[in-house]
């Protein structure tokens, strides 16, 4: 019997059964959770969202969440030219569908950023960019951006977020990083994400961003302080590639034809 | 005697033969998972579940195994479990999974079970190989939770996300030690264990490799 088992053929057939078996076992598993993961994946992403608009409130439940976000209108913007795109042109039914992120690396469907202008590190940059507008009575009154640009060890992810004058920033936050813990993992920080809110991304002629992370605390009475933030303690690269970030998609490369379209009341 | 053995197949890998501290097995994921102890928590669940079904799968068809594909037979089952786990992971308990990212995948390098699964399983019967794959799971949960314990309160000021040491950054008093949210803090929190479980157990102590012989060369001056 113990000699039996070692066979050619029997080696086959035990190696066969088990991945059958196997592989019913898993793939059972992935079909079945399939959609309890997919629902995650959107709530994650629409909780972010909330959460850099200063809208999430703490505990929130899923269906709150969904009903926040219902207020925003999600659309595809051309960076270039600053106009909003139809969905059916970056080949989706749905803009919530539309991955940015994949399209920064799909050839067709991205543009190469020239390294002395590359601030944000990111070297490709979608042609279509995904945002969330929320309108009342006709007039914008907040957008939602997403933004993202390299750190120290890690790009971050995030959004920021405008009020109706598209230039008073209304928060920022990041989703996804692997700057270190303690130091550049500090943009996490709820207080440090505070001094955010209310500061101005652009001077009163809207030309270039302004957005600056400046060492040892914004004063009272500091020069231009309604651009600047305090950097983060230890984090000097974290602080930098943030302040390129920002900048970067406020800037001409970015958001910057598509906001002032906006503001033009064009789009 | 069944049941004597029972208690000692799943109590005894917690503190007398713990596959972290006397093993020195697992000791990648113990350094990655362990800032803070609600992702330690679902990481100790998820390796004592997979350590305990593939010891009792491995243990099932054990008299079926041919001896040439054994360790491959092995791994096949072993990353079965651990992708339902993460699927599981990510349908419940998404938060969490996003923090544990590639951690749960590398469970199935997880030396803890593949070295239960061909040193316990192969040899004994399912109940027994399901008891040790817990007993396993429980030893490297309580090395886990104790590193964690550690790295949390005093990394962060806080346990289970809850603040217990405000820190200065939001307005507290405590000054985090950051190198504590850094992985090799937990080679020093584990090394420390280990010294002390040693210190309360002495026959863990290994014999030292080799002796230095005294120093009869005689020099120069």
């Amino acid at each position: 019997m113990a000699k039996a088992k070692e066979t050619v053929s029997r080696t086959l057939v035990v190696a066969l059964v088990l991945s059958i078996a196997f592989s019913v076992v898993v793939s059972t598993a992935a079909v079945l959770l399939r959609p309890a993961q997919i629902k995650n994946q959107n709530l994650d992403i629409k909780t972010n969202i909330l959460s850099a608009a200063g809208m999430l409130k703490p505990g929130s439940s899923a269906d709150q969440i969904e009903e926040a976000f219902s207020r925003f209108d999600v659309r595809l913007v051309d960076l270039d030219t600053g106009e909003f795109v139809d969905p059916s042109d970056v080949g989706v039914q749905d803009p919530m569908k539309y991955d940015m992120y994949k399209a920064a690396s799909d050839p067709q469907m991205s543009t190469n950023i020239p390294s002395s202008e590359d601030k944000a590190g990111i070297k490709r940059r979608p042609n279509v960019a995904k945002v969330y507008t929320m309108s009342e009575n006709g007039h914008i009154n907040r957008v939602v951006l997403p933004i993202h640009g390299y750190g120290l060890w890690s790009t971050l992810y995030g959004f920021i977020s405008l009020e109706g004058d598209l230039n008073t920033i209304e928060g920022l936050g990041f989703y996804s990083h692997a700057e270190t813990p303690g130091l550049g993992g500090e943009v996490d920080n709820p207080r440090w994400k505070r001094q955010w809110v209310g500061k101005k991304v652009y001077d009163d002629d809207r030309s270039e961003p302004q957005v600056r992370l400046v060492k040892g605390g914004v004063g009272a009475d500091a020069k231009n302080k309604e651009h600047k933030i305090d950097a983060l303690s230890g984090a000097t690269l974290t602080s930098r590639g943030v302040q390129h970030l920002v900048n970067y998609w406020m800037g001409d490369r970015g958001y910057a034809p598509f906001l002032k379209k906006l503001r033009e009341g064009e789009v | 005697m069944a049941d004597a053995s029972a208690k000692q197949v799943l109590f005894e890998p917690i503190f007398s033969n713990n596959p972290i501290a006397l093993q020195i097995l697992g000791i990648c994921s113990a350094l990655a998972v362990t800032t803070s102890m609600n992702v330690t928590l679902v990481m100790c669940a998820a390796v004592t579940a997979v350590t305990a079904f593939s010891n009792l799968a491995v243990s099932l068809v054990r008299t079926q195994i041919p001896g040439s594909i054994r360790i491959i037979v092995q791994m096949t089952i072993i990353a079965s479990l651990v992708i339902v786990v993460d699927q599981l992971l990510k349908a419940y308990a998404y938060e969490i999974s996003k923090q544990l990212s590639v951690f749960v995948g590398l469970i199935i390098t997880n030396c803890i079970v593949m070295g239960r699964a061909e040193g316990f399983a192969m040899k004994n019967g399912p109940w027994l190989s399901f008891l040790d794959g817990i007993g396993n799971g429980l030893g490297y949960s309580a090395l886990l939770v104790f590193v964690a314990f550690f790295r949390e309160l005093l990394g962060a000021g806080s346990l289970f996300g809850v603040s217990l040491m405000p820190v200065v950054n939001e307005g507290g008093w405590y000054i985090p030690n950051g190198l504590l949210l850094l992985p090799p803090s937990a080679f020093f929190i584990i090394g420390l264990a280990i010294w002390g479980l040693r210190t309360w157990k002495p026959e863990q102590v290994e014999e030292p490799d080799y002796k230095m012989s005294r120093h009869i060369a005689k020099e120069a001056f």
